[in-house]
């Protein structure tokens, strides 16, 4: 909503300037988006001219070289290019140095040979206007060298506000300064609409029907004005629609603009010769129904639209655009001046649909009062009479009246101050609300408050009337308390605890935290090589197609953040997301889906810079992965394991794994497939894991151990088994069979030699440790625990015991 | 030539052999040469039973000496000359010390989304605020009906917010959490919400999706005044307790009275910087703006399931940020679409 100060301070004119006005609507709540100036920079150098000669420019044709009387001693030669300059007209002058609308300094100039002072204006150059055909005459009367601001409004600053949806009252200037007069202090002039030169009651030559109902259209209302003249408009209504950002059209438009700007309520004028068959039906439009707006277009409307028809159709879309059937022209003579209220988001949803947004719609869409109308109706028939030499016929056609009765509320002092911890006396309270148009009357503990019309729809209750008491005695005085608690204390809940220390373990072994997308392509389940549909929850409204599901793994977008990172030159990457997947509802979820939050790791290129020292670091690669996924676990408390993986497509098949914590499944360990790292792009390993973060338990309160003082036994076997066993399973039997005096036992080498070993056959080194928590170990206990190892390896695997 | 001639003699030899061995191996053959199984001192000495008697003190004694002389000689000799070829060594292994450093494994970063989004969660749980989450995957009444807004309020719109069905949207905001967090248990009830929200919406200060935080403390006796105390605290703890705070009318649908929450420059005083040039943050005008918030909705406390929040009994505040936007005003982060890109020069920029 542009608000030009000048016109504001018509009805209320605060002793501030524009800056801080705007300051103080801020502090009121009426957002001020900025201030913006309109129109020349420089007033003093604009004055009013009389052309007392005018000769053809010798040295070209198009060009007039004037004599022009600027109250100066001397009169000024001014070269001009208009057409329709003469001797005897008076003019609009910019004198030399005068500062013109666009920021251009005008100076005394040669024109083709001869010296201008100054120039004859037209009024596009003034911003009052888009005619630019020739200079701009002023009605005789100022005398030369009156300054042009008297005439006409050249300068004026304009606040751009941005009005909350719950005040479309303040989407006229009239009601911009209802706030600015409480906010202020300053005294606010009558309404524009309380002198109503048109009547109430029955008007003949026209019938009007609210087919819609009264849910779509609460209020119809029309008058006629006859003789009208259709021009031009003066200057001042030229001079305020430009300010305002509207472009001047012809006097019947530009009062129906000119009446929205200052009440809120958009006008419409029909041409009254143009309306068929003397009446107007206000309906559903029918599926597919066609009508051609007031810009040219044709329209396919639907029966969510609100159309106003005459005989032969609709003429225009409620609350939107006219029709250009009924389009007034210069041949007008009688119009039809409707101002209508319609249903809000009803308006909304067809400006939307239409792509047809206009300074109508977006104020109906926040739905006005009923009694906006007869307001917008009085003020057109007074400009239609004053600016067209119109005539008004008696009467107005009014279908759907006034809206409800206006509410009483009851406003508590112990309330205000209860709510805001700060009191705000009875009868400041009582002067702010009277000034935004509520009446008060003292009742008991406080006031009991009626809420005006325009209002209506957003105060009910007393909650909303203290936060117009609030806003505008100012918050400036608040003061800055803490609650006084009752209970209640502040902390992390466990799982909040641990998720934060999986983030800094990772972080501390080097790796960068991501923040991907919750979007996923459809195409990612298929490059991760899914055989079916993933079961990805979809949108219904997604802003692009790579954008149109929820993701349910972290590795897409880490595989794409990686992608654009090696695109732009990064070797070594490690990455990790700690965030949530979506996957269709289960039971007990609190929401519509199930959100597990996930912890995802994806590593690739070196696991260290190369450097001069060493050239070729090894590749990140599926033990590189599990030395992270091992210092998670290790740092989180948490026992883990893994197992053969299964069902995880786009890993390599034989170097994946399945990661089992507290023996229940967390997620998955291994090297992308290669065929996943090609589709973006990486020919290397990609190794990669990704835990369910949410399904983990955190560690249950450790209990402290006595430390043990007795020496440890340490020892070395190799064991020779076929390939197909594990060196996991071979730890397993080992420790089974050992028993609790074995404390470690850990793989240090694993060889292969088909010569020695036979073939399909490999020797696995294991450092074994064994102590007991009282006593120092004999030999012969090691010696016998040794002796039940190498029988179980024997029996369980088929292994045997390497020369030691 | 009597064997005590010869034995002298060989120790003299011995003697300049030693002193005249350069180095280690060198000080081997020579021990090797006299002193070495095959050598003549000790054959002499092996050979003494055979003399005559009286002639076995003598000679044995002679040799025993010799050897025995010889012996300490090459040991120090073999000291000295460690020691020697040690420090030549050490010489040989002079490295130049300009080479670069062996690379510690590199820095790991948190997203400066997660480092601000603890920063916040800290300061409030300091002031005692529990920190709840909630689906992001939400329902219409969670989102939009509970939370006060008009059945047909534009943010509902198709165009402005991403739906999975009709009634299943992705939360447009951290409010929703409110309603869910009071159902959950009774008052008092002070937590703050952070979390993923989503808009349909991209451009320079817009991205799809982005994080809220959530602020919600409902009791008996809260005041307009409390929400500016605890906001005036978080203000400080983030920005520097220099800082100031300031209520705007506002308005949402959801609390009443609304307000929204400036916070005094952190860059300059009143607008200007400290070289009287107009800021750059706050463009002047000394006051940021960083998040909305107001005195929870008698409406919104009504639509607590199960009826425990009786607005005649309790009443609360609530309030919203973005943990970008405190992230870009901190770190003057000029581009929202950097947090997602997740480009590494960008992210190793905030340690």
């Amino acid at each position: 909503m542009r608000v030009p100060v000048q016109w504001l301070h018509e009805y209320c004119a605060p002793d501030l300037d524009a800056h801080a006005l705007a300051q103080r609507l801020a502090m009121t709540g009426t957002e001020v988006e900025r201030v913006e100036h309109h129109g020349v920079g420089t007033p003093e150098l604009f004055v009013v001219g009389h052309v007392l000669e005018r000769e053809r420019h010798p040295g070209a044709d198009r060009l007039s070289v004037c004599v022009v009387d600027v109250g100066a001693d001397e009169p000024a030669q001014i070269v001009c290019g208009a057409p329709n300059v003469a001797a005897g007209q008076t003019v609009a002058v910019a004198r030399p140095g005068a500062v013109m609308p666009d920021g251009t300094t005008l100076r005394t100039a040669k024109l083709r040979g001869l010296e201008s002072h100054g120039m004859i204006l037209s009024e596009r150059e003034l911003q009052l206007g888009e005619d630019h055909d020739g200079i701009m005459v002023i009605d005789a009367g100022p005398a030369a060298g009156t300054a042009l601001a008297e005439v006409v409004s050249i300068a004026t600053d304009v606040l751009v506000l941005e009005v909350t949806p719950n005040r479309p009252d303040c989407l006229g200037i009239y009601g911009v300064a209802r706030e600015v007069a409480a906010a202020t202090g300053a005294p606010l002039a009558p309404p524009p609409w309380l002198e109503d030169r048109g009547s109430l009651g029955a008007l003949s030559g026209l019938e009007v029907v609210n087919a819609a109902g009264e849910e779509l259209c609460p209020r119809f209302t029309v008058r006629i004005l006859d003789g009208v003249r259709v021009g031009p408009s003066p200057l001042w209504l030229k001079a305020r629609l430009m300010a305002c950002g509207q472009r001047p059209i012809s006097n019947v438009v530009d009062i129906t603009n000119y009446v929205m700007l200052l009440t809120g309520q958009p006008m419409h004028a029909f041409d009254g010769g143009r309306v068929a068959g003397g009446q107007l039906i206000v309906r559903r439009a029918r599926d597919r129904e066609q009508v051609q707006t007031l810009d040219g277009q044709t329209r396919a409307l639907d029966s969510d639209v609100v159309v106003i028809d005459d005989a032969q159709g609709p003429t225009s879309i409620a609350g939107v655009m006219g029709g250009a059937r009924s389009e007034v022209s210069a041949a007008t003579t009688t119009v039809i001046s409707e101002a209508a209220t319609w249903n809000g988001p009803n308006i909304h949803a067809t400006a939307l649909r239409l792509g047809l947004r206009s300074e109508a719609s977006s104020r109906f869409e926040k739905g006005l009062a009923p009694e906006q109308t007869l307001w917008g109706q009085a003020v057109a028939t007074g400009l239609f009479i004053e600016l067209c030499g119109a005539t008004v016929r008696p009467g107005t056609i009014d279908v759907g009246g006034v809206g409800p009765a206006p509410v009483t509320l009851h406003l508590r002092d112990a309330r205000i101050t209860g709510l805001l911890g700060m009191a705000i006396e009875r009868e400041r309270c009582r002067e702010l609300l009277e000034t935004i148009g509520f009446s008060a009357t003292e009742a008991g503990d406080g006031l009991d408050v009626t809420v005006p019309d325009f209002r209506r729809a957003d105060i009910t209750r007393e909650v909303d009337l203290i936060e117009e008491v609030a806003r505008l005695a100012g918050l400036e005085g608040l003061p800055a308390t803490l609650p006084a608690r009752h209970a209640a204390f502040g902390r992390l809940t466990p799982a909040q605890r641990l998720r934060r220390r999986a983030e800094d373990v990772l972080a501390g072994q080097g790796l960068r935290e991501v923040v991907g997308w919750s979007f996923a392509a459809p195409e990612l389940s298929e490059k991760l090589l899914f055989p079916g549909p993933d079961g990805a929850l979809a949108l219904a409204n997604p802003m692009s197609a790579e954008q149109s599901r929820l993701r349910t793994t972290l590795l897409g977008s880490l595989l794409d953040v990686a992608a654009l990172n090696r695109a732009r030159g990064a070797g070594a990457l490690g990455l990790f997301e700690s965030g949530a997947v979506y996957q269709p509802r289960q039971d007990g979820d609190p929401g519509p889906a199930h959100e597990p939050h996930h912890l995802g790791v994806l590593l690739a290129g070196p696991v260290r810079a190369a450097t001069w020292r060493e050239q070729h670091p090894r590749q990140h690669d599926f033990f590189a992965a599990k030395g992270v996924l091992s210092g998670l676990f290790d740092s989180l408390g948490i026992d883990w394991s893994l197992a053969p993986a299964d069902g995880a497509p786009f890993l390599h098949p034989g170097r994946a794994a399945t990661v089992l914590a507290g023996g229940m499944v967390a997620g998955w360990l291994g090297e992308l497939h290669p065929q996943v790292a090609g589709s973006w792009g990486f020919e290397e390993t990609l190794a990669a894991f990704e835990l369910e973060l949410s399904s983990l338990e955190p560690p249950p309160t450790r209990i402290f151990s006595d430390l043990v003082s007795f020496p440890e036994v340490r020892e070395d076997v190799a064991i020779v088994v076929a390939e197909r066993v594990s060196a996991g399973e071979l730890l397993q039997t080992i420790r089974r069979a050992a028993g609790p005096l074995l404390r470690s036992a850990e793989v240090f080498d694993v060889y292969r030699d088909e010569q020695r070993l036979g073939p399909g056959r490999k020797s696995v080194a294991v450092r074994l440790g064994y102590q007991a928590p009282d006593r120092t170990l004999t030999d012969a206990e090691v010696a016998q625990r040794r002796e039940a190892i190498i029988e179980a390896v024997d029996r369980e695997l088929g292994g045997r015991i390497r020369a030691a | 030539m009597s064997a005590e001639t010869r034995i002298t003699e060989l120790r003299t030899e011995g003697e300049a052999a030693v002193a005249a061995a350069q180095n280690t191996a060198a000080l081997e053959e020579v021990r090797v040469q006299f002193l070495g199984r095959r050598a003549e001192l000790p054959n002499l000495l092996r050979g003494v039973a055979e003399l005559p008697p009286e002639r076995r003190g003598a000679v044995g004694k002679a040799a025993n000496e010799a050897r025995r002389a010889l012996e300490a000689l090459i040991e120090a000799r073999a000291g000295q000359l460690a020691i020697s070829e040690r420090n030549a060594r050490l010489e040989q292994d002079r490295v130049d010390i300009t080479l670069p450093a062996d690379p510690l494994p590199a820095a790991g970063r948190l997203h400066l989304i997660t480092q601000t989004r603890r920063e916040i969660e800290d300061v409030f749980i300091g002031l005692g605020f529990n920190v709840a989450e909630g689906p992001e995957v939400e329902t219409v009444h969670y989102n939009f009906d509970a939370l006060n807004h008009d059945p047909l309020h534009p943010a509902r719109a198709w165009t402005d917010t991403f739906y999975l069905t009709p009634d299943v949207l992705l939360r447009t905001h951290t409010s929703p959490m409110q309603i869910r967090a009071m159902e959950r248990q009774p008052p008092p009830l002070y937590i703050i919400v952070p979390g993923r929200v989503y808009r349909r919406d991209s451009d320079v200060t817009h991205t799809p999706q982005f994080h809220q935080i959530e602020g919600l403390a409902v009791d008996e006796g809260i005041t307009l005044a409390d929400l500016k105390g605890t906001l005036l605290a978080f203000a400080r703890a983030i920005f520097g307790s220099e800082r100031e705070v300031r209520l705007r009318p506002h308005f949402f649908p959801f609390t009443e009275p609304s307000v929204e929450v400036d916070v005094s420059c952190f860059n300059c005083s009143g607008g200007l910087t400290a070289s009287a040039e107009r800021c750059g943050i706050c463009k002047g005008t000394g006051w940021l703006e960083i998040l909305g918030s107001g005195m929870v909705d008698p409406n919104v406390l009504l639509q607590v399931a199960g009826g425990g929040y009786d607005p005649e009994v309790v009443q609360g505040f609530a309030f919203g940020m973005g943990i970008e936007r405190i992230a870009m005003l901190k770190h003057g982060v000029s581009d929202l679409r950097l947090f997602y890109d997740n480009d590494l020069r960008f992210l190793e920029q905030f340690p």
